[in-house]
């Protein structure tokens, strides 16, 4: 098989094929986790999920803690929790009405905490929040290092991975698809496109036009400062993911849209984005007004018109498999996503539905899955 | 959050930045000069406008030359804005800075890139240790403060600025205890190609030669071909110990001054995206850029040591050029007119250069002093050793950005200014490949540091 | 700590007439007016800066230019500053900054802020 993206999902695809003993090439376009998977905050959420992400995130969050045994390094994953904080009565009660949906639906990982709850779970927060959305094996981990972990542990099962080889067409001839790179052609009897913001080209080369568009979006990373907060923040009202990593930096982001110049590979800086996601903080915590932003970045995703990813086969093509479109909240459901694509190519059950994931749900005919309850801007991302 | 609209911001007052500025502003343009020093004059020119008569005498004739520029300064219509520290700078010509702990953003029709050259970084074991400090940073304090070594100091290294300053300690009576000297004789053998065009600049030559000499007749041990560099020391350097020969060398101080040649500061140019290649005579990346120093960006321009190592006198011939460039891409000059102005200055410029080659040559930074062995610092900011690198090309690490998730390398305070080029250097090696397809770190902003407060505009 | 100074100045300079006052550590000290904190700090016998948040280990201005960040201290309060960047002020307090337990923090001073609108 051949895969087409060397990130998160792509690898831990080609990681999970690999171990049913498949032989896998994966084609990365620059070098593993440049983009999207390397550069995200790091967030290991299911709070927040969309309904229809909850079981797949789920599953996800459980290899997530078991990944040092399965992938043989922990991606620096830490189970700190996440919460979502309410910062008026207002907020309160949109958490209260989101915890007793997801109740009445049979999840219980999501639970309401009042202000003295969140006091003592973050002692340093400012004193008007009051209280908030706890998910306590929620978490965050190092990018990076579980990209890296996922290759070594794909290489390790014998997947061949070519780094600075994009994939410039695809075409199926005969039982073969044929994936032209400027190194050469690779060809696979099965396909699988985990490209992210560059997946939608692909897809629209076999006739698949799928509603996707890319965005940079913006992160910024503190000095080190000493430790002060343990678990991953959000916020109900406003853009927020917030961290503090052990080595006492503090990675700040919450679905801050960039300029993207997407022929280039780049996500650009916006500052004026950037100075409110920093009152955002200052108010949370007064204490961070003198702490030095030393960097900001961007990473290139692609969103989807509905929020959600794409997953599963194509509708126009045989032997050809998608997961992209994952609107910046992918790199938790990369371990699951990538378990249950596997299954799913090979034919094994499972009880996790990829039905709402599927390509063709943007089309005319099939009708639009009906929004519940997720607004967009107060989803910590990743 | 204010909002200035400009013909031109120039980033940077050293020799470049103020010769463009006039420039610019003389060609009827609305200039503004941004500089985060307290008075004009970049690092060449430090605190000219504040230094007292007797300092500038000590330090000579090329320090006070950047009074002239200076006082052309003071007398144009630039809006010279000193204490800026610029964090971003877009492609559409939008400059960002903080000044007094206020945000403020510039929007400009060009750009000029003026912000000279940093010191090669000098990784040896011990380079971390109070006591050791650049040659150039040393020679700031001399201007900017009048301040020398309290007692006998080692220079250790190579390259003009190291004997320039050794000549000014001199003037100045400052005891020197050695000049450990990593130049070895069959360097300026190596060099001999270039001699005919380094003739040509006799004064250049002339001017470097006297500086020698002058270091010899004061009676200073010189030790040359030095290898092996080390400073010794717990808390704070006590000695530095090297080779001659093979013949181990230790010579005791609490401070050691480390030069070993500049090298572009090229934080905004990579920070835009703009093309940079690696040189392979100095050893260093420089950005690319068409003859009057456009980037391959249009609209943002670059000048002086940031384009390539040239000296304070090219620099201000190329800070004219780019005006000309500019004041032509605005509308302002023909091009006819630009060429008529920019025949002599080219011919300057030239005549400028031609004892580059040659210095390029024989004080070329020595490969252990640039790749060094596995127990050395190499990014200062997160104690990252050329050791670890070396794992990390192991595990698949093709580059420096890679080197930063691996490792935290370059990631710190100092964005990768200290580490960058070793970081490239030392991958390369590693992989047998160039430097230039290593490449470099992707710079972002902010290019110079700011709070939260201050990003939230409180 | 003080030790003897690492510079000071060179002969033919005239001895500065403005001097300003300020603390570091809590040591008072008079230095020339018009200096960057890094260098009135060198010439009153301080060489060492900061410990390291990595491993602790000591540091002192490099390049005195702004590009090493080595010469970060705590100016009034406010961590990290480049002493090589910043002129000395009159009555300024500076602090050495000594690695990860000196990190800036203050414990939350517990009041009820204004609901942001």
């Amino acid at each position: 098989m051949l895969v087409i993206g060397g990130g998160i999902h792509g690898l831990s695809t080609a990681f999970h094929l690999a171990r049913r003993g498949v032989a896998v090439t994966v084609l990365e376009a620059d070098y593993c986790g440049r983009h999207a998977s390397g550069v995200n905050a790091g967030g290991v959420r299911t709070l927040g999920r969309h309904i229809e992400e909850i079981p797949l995130a789920l599953s996800s969050r459980a290899l997530w803690h078991e990944l040092k045994h399965t992938v043989g390094d922990d991606g620096g994953f830490v189970p700190s929790g996440q919460l979502k904080l309410a910062e008026n009565p207002a907020e309160l009660e949109q958490c209260r009405q989101r915890v007793q949906q997801l109740q009445t639906l049979g999840f219980e990982h999501e639970v309401l905490i009042d202000q003295q709850a969140v006091f003592e779970i973050i002692p340093t927060v400012a004193r008007h929040v009051v209280g908030g959305i706890w998910v306590k094996d929620d978490g965050y981990a190092v990018p990076y290092k579980t990209v890296t972990a996922f290759r070594l542990a794909a290489e390790k099962l014998g997947v061949r991975v070519h780094e600075s080889a994009p994939a410039q067409r695809i075409e199926q001839s005969g039982s073969l698809w044929k994936v032209t790179t400027p190194g050469g052609v690779f060809s696979a009897e099965h396909l699988v496109v985990t490209a992210g913001a560059w997946a939608r080209e692909l897809a629209a080369q076999v006739g698949e036009a799928v509603p996707a568009h890319p965005e940079g979006l913006m992160l910024m990373v503190t000095h080190r400062v000493a430790p002060f907060c343990a678990p991953v923040l959000g916020a109900t009202g406003r853009s927020l993911s917030f961290k503090q990593f052990a080595n006492g930096t503090v990675v700040i982001g919450g679905k801050l849209i960039g300029s993207l110049d997407f022929p280039a590979r780049h996500g650009e800086v916006d500052m004026t984005r950037l100075g409110t996601s920093a009152r955002t903080v200052t108010d949370l915590f007064p204490h961070l007004k003198h702490l030095g932003v030393n960097r900001v970045w961007a990473g290139v995703e692609a969103f989807t018109a509905d929020d959600l990813p794409v997953i599963g086969p194509s509708r126009k093509a045989s032997n050809l498999s998608y997961s992209f479109g994952f609107c910046g909240s992918g790199f938790q459901m990369g371990p699951g996503t990538g378990k249950r694509l596997a299954q799913q190519i090979l034919g094994e059950h499972s009880e996790i539905s990829l039905d709402a994931f599927a390509v063709d749900r943007f089309d005319a005919a099939s009708p639009a899955p009906t929004p519940v309850f997720q607004p967009a801007t107060t989803i910590p991302h990743h | 959050m204010s909002l200035l609209s400009v013909d031109v911001a120039v980033i940077g007052a050293g020799a470049a930045g103020m010769s463009a500025s006039v420039a610019l502003a003389g060609l009827g343009l609305q200039v503004v000069l941004l500089d985060e020093q307290g008075s004009p004059g970049g690092q060449i020119y430090r605190g000219i406008t504040l230094a007292p008569l007797s300092r500038r005498d000590m330090l000579g004739p090329d320090y006070a030359h950047g009074h002239t520029l200076a006082q052309a300064l003071a007398a144009s219509t630039v809006r010279y804005e000193k204490g800026a520290a610029v964090w971003q700078v877009t492609r559409e010509h939008k400059v960002t800075y903080l000044r007094d702990g206020r945000l403020q953003t510039v929007q400009a029709r060009a750009v000029l890139l003026a912000t000279g050259a940093m010191e090669r970084p000098f990784p040896i074991p011990g380079w971390t240790l109070p006591g050791v400090m650049s040659a150039g940073a040393a020679q700031i304090l001399l201007k900017s403060s009048g301040l020398a070594p309290a007692e006998p100091v080692v220079l250790a290294g190579c390259g003009p600025l190291l004997y320039l300053l050794g000549w000014q300690y001199l003037r100045a009576g400052v005891q020197i205890k050695a000049l450990v000297d990593t130049t070895r004789p069959e360097d300026y053998w190596r060099a001999r190609r270039h001699l005919f065009a380094a003739l040509r600049a006799w004064p250049y030559l002339r001017k470097g030669l006297d500086l020698m000499r002058s270091l010899r007749s004061a009676g200073i041990a010189h030790y040359t071909g030095a290898e092996q560099l080390a400073v010794e020391g717990s808390e704070a350097a006590s000695a530095l110990t090297f080779s001659v020969g093979g013949k181990a060398q230790r010579v005791a101080t609490r401070c050691v001054l480390l030069h070993q040649g500049v090298v572009p500061n090229i934080q905004f140019s990579q920070s835009l995206r703009a093309r940079h290649h690696w040189d392979e005579n100095q050893l260093c990346f420089s950005p690319v850029s068409d003859a009057w120093g456009q980037l391959d960006v249009p609209g943002i321009y670059v000048a002086g040591d940031g384009a390539g190592i040239g000296g304070a006198q090219a620099a201000a011939l190329q800070g004219k050029l780019a005006a000309l460039g500019i004041a032509s891409r605005l509308g302002r000059l023909s091009d006819a007119e630009r060429e008529r102005q920019a025949a002599p200055l080219r011919t300057g410029l030239e005549a400028n250069l031609r004892i580059r080659p040659f210095l390029d040559a024989v004080y070329q930074a020595k490969e252990e002093n640039r790749i060094p062995a596995d127990e050395v610092m190499v990014c200062r900011c997160e104690e990252v050793s050329a050791g670890e690198l070396r794992k990390f090309v192991a595990l698949g690490c093709a580059g420096p950005n890679q080197a930063k998730a691996f490792g935290r390398c370059g990631m710190g305070p100092c964005q990768g200014r200290m580490c960058g080029l070793t970081v490239t250097e030392v991958i390369a090696k590693a992989r047998g490949v160039s430097a230039g397809e290593v490449g470099y770190y992707r710079i972002r902003p902010p290019i110079k540091p700011i709070t939260l407060g201050e990003l939230a505009g409180e | 700590m003080r030790t003897d100074p690492l510079f000071k100045p060179v002969a033919s300079e005239v001895s500065s007439t403005r001097t300003v006052a300020l603390t570091f550590n809590d040591q008072p000290l008079s230095v020339p007016a018009g200096s960057s904190v890094a260098a009135a700090l060198l010439m009153s016998g301080i060489s060492r800066l900061r410990a390291t948040p990595v491993s602790e280990s000591p540091r002192a201005p490099y390049c005195m230019m702004g590009v090493c960040f080595e010469c970060l201290v705590e100016i009034d309060g406010v961590p990290n500053r480049q002493s090589c960047l910043i002129e000395v002020r009159e009555g300024m307090r500076i602090r050495s900054q000594e690695g990860a337990r000196d990190l800036i923090f203050q414990p939350v001073n517990v009041q009820t802020l204004e609901v942001p609108s």
